[in-house]
């Protein structure tokens, strides 16, 4: 524990958005480039549409749209290498209280919509959060917030949020990387891991994750480094034996995602000279039974300006729905279902081994 | 092509199947028998990824060090745990040539004065 306390203080930098940085990854057309064309320009590995076509899934059409993901915000209380949506303390995108209106109203128009994802950033960070959560039951949907864990000792007005989040029965999702703090730290930042122990003690402490209490806490695993995630049915069981061994704590189910090679992940590739060999690897990994159960099929992403996308990577892409209707103001359940949904090489990122999704693997 | 000259390529350990197109049966059954020893069972994948690495050591083989260095990495241990398990792997090396310094031993005693 020494060797890695004195190895995390040298390597000790402090982390910028993309943004701030005014880096020419912070701009989504540089990404594609990247993403399509490789570094140079000509890096040519087999098309996603091709495999989609072998598989006779193109174009890629929605199974009809069941969960409302919505994204409220770019601000971040954390930087992490990995994240793909450049988030962090200095982003000011903030989702409006309008905004959030127009999407009830949605809601309300289409009560296939069982589901309501929240995520962002912080999700809780927006000034509208409690808010909004409260509307979404009223409106008695199915609530699941990505929560960051840090967020809950980040200050003092979020130091409740274990309560808020029982009182409306919301199902909290969120990230440890790894069940150490070395990885965990890596990939999240310095003293990430410790206050993430923290908050999940505090959720647990109010029923989260906990036999026949009806509170959900479910995990997400992604790899700290240029590599796939490895079984999720093992390594859910390996996560339950350490947390609670080492530090009493309870959850539901691990989620392990592939990250994708966007934005900070896509810096972290192309810096370390990993880019070809991972996207090389999630091509070779490339499932279709995976592609067939893609979430972009059955969810609809929400950016926090009010237009729509076919996934959360999709929208920091800027590649809007190919439909007509392209903002929750101009929300059309038909139309959006009958869309063909925007592809490019990130896919792969979705359709590796198990597959990948904000609910975990896919097949 | 043999335009590199030299015995060890990484790129060919993505070839390795390749060995089925002079032998298609046995490396059929390799591979099948392969697949089946790193399954999760009485050693879980995890544990069995760990031995794999320890062994790639002492066989000294670039290609299986490639594999179980990512492989044991992606399935969780830590560099120290994988540096114990090369360790492991040069204690046994070591040991097996001290361990001969007996036979040394005996043989200098049978034929001394």
């Amino acid at each position: 524990m020494i060797e890695n306390a004195n190895k995390i203080s040298l390597e000790k930098v402090v982390m910028k958005t993309l943004h701030r940085q005014q880096h020419e990854l912070a701009n989504a057309h540089n990404q594609l480039q990247i993403i399509e064309h490789g570094q140079t320009g000509d890096f040519a590995l087999v098309p996603f549409q091709q495999k989609l076509d072998e598989a006779g899934l193109y174009p890629l059409k929605p199974t009809g749209i069941q969960t409302f993901q919505v994204n409220v915000g770019k601000m971040c209380n954390q930087v992490c290498k990995h994240c793909h949506v450049d988030a962090g303390p200095d982003r000011k995108e903030i989702m409006t209280k309008e905004i959030m209106q127009q999407c009830l109203h949605v809601l309300v128009q289409n009560p296939s919509l069982q589901t309501v994802d929240l995520t962002g950033g912080a999700p809780e960070m927006n000034p509208h959060f409690r808010w909004f959560v409260e509307e979404l039951k009223k409106l008695r949907r199915h609530v699941i917030v990505r929560c960051n864990l840090t967020i809950i000792l980040a200050n003092k007005k979020y130091n409740d949020l274990p309560q808020f989040f029982a009182q409306h029965g919301v199902e909290v999702v969120s990230s440890l990387p790894f069940y150490t703090q070395d990885r965990t730290d890596r990939q999240r930042g310095n003293g990430v891991f410790e206050d993430s122990i923290k908050a999940l003690q505090l959720l647990n402490g109010v029923g989260y994750g906990m036999d026949n209490s009806g509170l959900v806490l479910n995990l997400v695993y992604n790899p700290a480094g240029a590599f796939l995630p490895p079984s999720q049915e093992a390594l859910e069981k390996e996560y339950k034996t350490a947390l609670m061994e080492r530090y009493g704590i309870r959850f539901n189910q691990l989620f392990a995602i592939t990250n994708l090679p966007i934005s900070r992940y896509l810096d972290y590739l192309l810096t370390s000279g990993n880019y070809e060999k991972y996207m090389e690897k999630l091509v070779a990994a490339y499932n279709p039974v995976a592609a067939a159960n893609v979430m972009c099929r059955n969810t609809i992403s929400i950016g926090w300006d009010g237009y729509l996308y076919d996934c959360d990577f999709n929208q920091m892409l800027d590649l809007k729905v190919a439909c007509s209707s392209k903002h929750i103001a101009d929300f059309s359940m038909s139309d959006l279902n009958e869309r063909s949904i925007i592809i490019g090489q990130h896919c792969f990122g979705c359709t590796a081994g198990s597959g990948s999704s904000c609910g975990g693997t896919v097949t | 092509m043999m335009s590199e000259n030299h015995y060890y390529n990484a790129a060919d350990l993505a070839k390795f199947s390749n060995i089925g197109e002079y032998q298609k049966e046995l490396a059929d059954k390799f591979f099948s028998y392969y697949g089946e020893v790193f399954k999760d069972s009485a050693l879980s994948a995890r544990e069995k990824s760990l031995i794999a690495l320890a062994v790639s050591h002492a066989v000294q083989c670039p290609y299986c060090i490639d594999a179980y260095s990512s492989d044991a990495y992606e399935k969780g241990w830590s560099e120290a745990q994988m540096m114990e398990a090369v360790h492991v792997a040069g204690a046994i090396k070591g040991g097996a040539v001290l361990v001969h310094g007996v036979q040394m031993m005996n043989k200098v005693k049978e034929i001394a004065m």
